[in-house]
């Protein structure tokens, strides 16, 4: 399992297995924000906390579509699932998928929060809402990339699939930022918004190995 | 005598669907047309909404089997993992467009009546964004089933959807409610403290219209699964031809 991640992780640094991608397409999103919503600080200081959510979640979701595509493709999925129990390899990609875009995402968001004014109060339960939500967001899209492995050309319907499936994370995670923003008390929706992450964390996998097992069937 | 498990057999099923069907319609559109005659003509204008409130007849009975039909895909799609019987996952499939139909007129009649009384088509209201979070359920649902060619991995990845979905369908539900505060009325017709709001002059009607959508979309749904369950038919005949 460990030799699995260690193999998900090298993958996706090196083979251009979009972990630049993503990680430019989050940036490229706060950067157009100004262009279309104007330049003045205060209203983009307003809108901070919700654009670099809302360019986190479609970071994540760019990057799903290869979770299991590939390794479905040329049959690596079925190797794996004979050595090892297919919740044990969607909790392994799952995680690997979040170290290589939300935990890098976590970091990178408060920097580019500079870019949109976003207080420096803001900057820590930014850091941290995107830390402690973006585990959900992974492990749903490990979901909805199981069920649409066997789809040709499924990106789009992923998309339609998993954005629903995010909007408790999205309205917990936006909460925090935007509460921590406005100097307001936000460890109401942090704890709510940790508590679906590790609910996720731990149920997820079932029910993507289910999926993926009906499909390779 | 049978068990119940035996009418969801394709051919059992076809044949008390096929006697039942003709009493559905009659109870569906008969239902229907009385509750929503009775309301339009034959009762008085609210002293405060006016005429509006007459809108309550479509609005709140699309409603009510908007969520039923999403409740009803969920139950179906158990059925299904647990007892894999074909009808099942069928009725699934054809409740969803009917389910996605009623959630759309939940809306559309929900914005005409929110326009003079709200002085707005639309605001981001939890009950008004739930109700636009289960259309996108549905969507999906409905979408996936479209994407998958083969039936059986079909009705096994949307009958998981379904679930997982109903799941965060009741999250997101609360999390509206955590996200923003209300301008929609608390409901009508509480089942579980009995204090209705509603005098019985609009609640008789409205009770019928209610029963009446019940039937109706029960009727539409089995037309529709009946419908899948001959395409499969004529189906397996050409691939024998």
């Amino acid at each position: 399992m460990i030799a699995l991640l260690l193999r998900d992780l090298r993958l996706a640094v090196r083979a251009g297995g979009g972990f630049g991608l993503g990680l430019a397409f989050f940036a490229i999103i706060v950067i157009m924000t100004p262009f279309a919503v104007g330049p003045s600080p205060a209203g983009l200081a307003a809108l901070a906390p919700g654009i670099l959510w809302l360019a986190a979640l479609l970071a994540v979701l760019l990057t799903l579509d290869r979770l299991f595509a590939l390794d479905a493709e040329d049959g690596t999925l079925e190797q794996l699932a004979l050595t090892l129990p297919l919740e044990a390899v969607v909790f392994a990609k799952s995680l690997s998928h979040w170290l290589t875009t939300g935990a890098v995402l976590a970091l990178l968001g408060p920097l580019l929060g500079v870019l949109l004014s976003l207080p420096i109060t803001g900057m820590v339960p930014l850091f941290l809402a995107l830390l402690l939500g973006t585990p959900a967001l992974s492990f749903i899209g490990a979901f909805g990339a199981s069920l649409t492995v066997a789809v040709k050309r499924g990106g789009l319907l992923l998309s339609l699939l998993v954005l629903p499936l995010y909007i408790p994370t999205l309205i917990f995670g936006a909460s925090v930022a935007s509460r921590g923003a406005a100097g307001l008390d936000y460890t109401q929706p942090l704890a709510l918004l940790s508590a679906l992450s590790l609910a996720c964390v731990a149920a997820m996998p079932f029910a993507a190995a289910a999926a993926l097992r009906a499909s390779l069937r | 005598m049978r068990s119940l498990w035996e009418y969801a057999n394709p051919r059992l099923f076809m044949n008390w669907t096929g006697k039942a069907l003709p009493l559905l319609w009659v109870l569906g559109l008969g239902l229907t047309a009385l509750g929503l005659v009775w309301g339009f003509f034959f009762t008085g204008d609210d002293f405060r909404m006016g005429s509006t409130v007459k809108i309550i007849y479509i609005h709140v009975p699309a409603a009510l089997m908007a969520i039923n039909g999403y409740f009803l895909m969920f139950v179906a799609a158990l059925i299904w993992l647990i007892r894999r019987q074909p009808v099942t996952a069928l009725v699934g499939r054809a409740a969803a467009p009917v389910g996605l139909t009623m959630t759309v007129i939940g809306l559309l009649t929900g914005a005409i009546w929110g326009q003079p009384m709200w002085g707005t088509w639309w605001a981001w209201d939890p009950r008004l964004t739930s109700f636009l979070i289960l259309a996108l359920f549905y969507l999906g649902y409905i979408a996936l089933w479209e994407a998958i060619s083969d039936p059986e991995l079909a009705a096994d990845l949307t009958s998981m959807l379904a679930i997982v979905g109903s799941v965060f369908a009741v999250l997101s539900r609360y999390a509206a409610r955590f996200w923003n505060q209300g301008l929609h009325q608390g409901t009508s017709v509480p089942v579980a403290t009995g204090n209705r709001t509603v005098d019985d002059v609009f609640f008789i009607p409205l009770a019928i219209s209610m029963v009446g959508f019940f039937f109706l979309f029960v009727a539409i749904t089995l037309v529709r699964a009946r419908t899948e369950v001959r395409a499969r038919r004529v189906r397996v005949l050409e691939a024998k031809a």
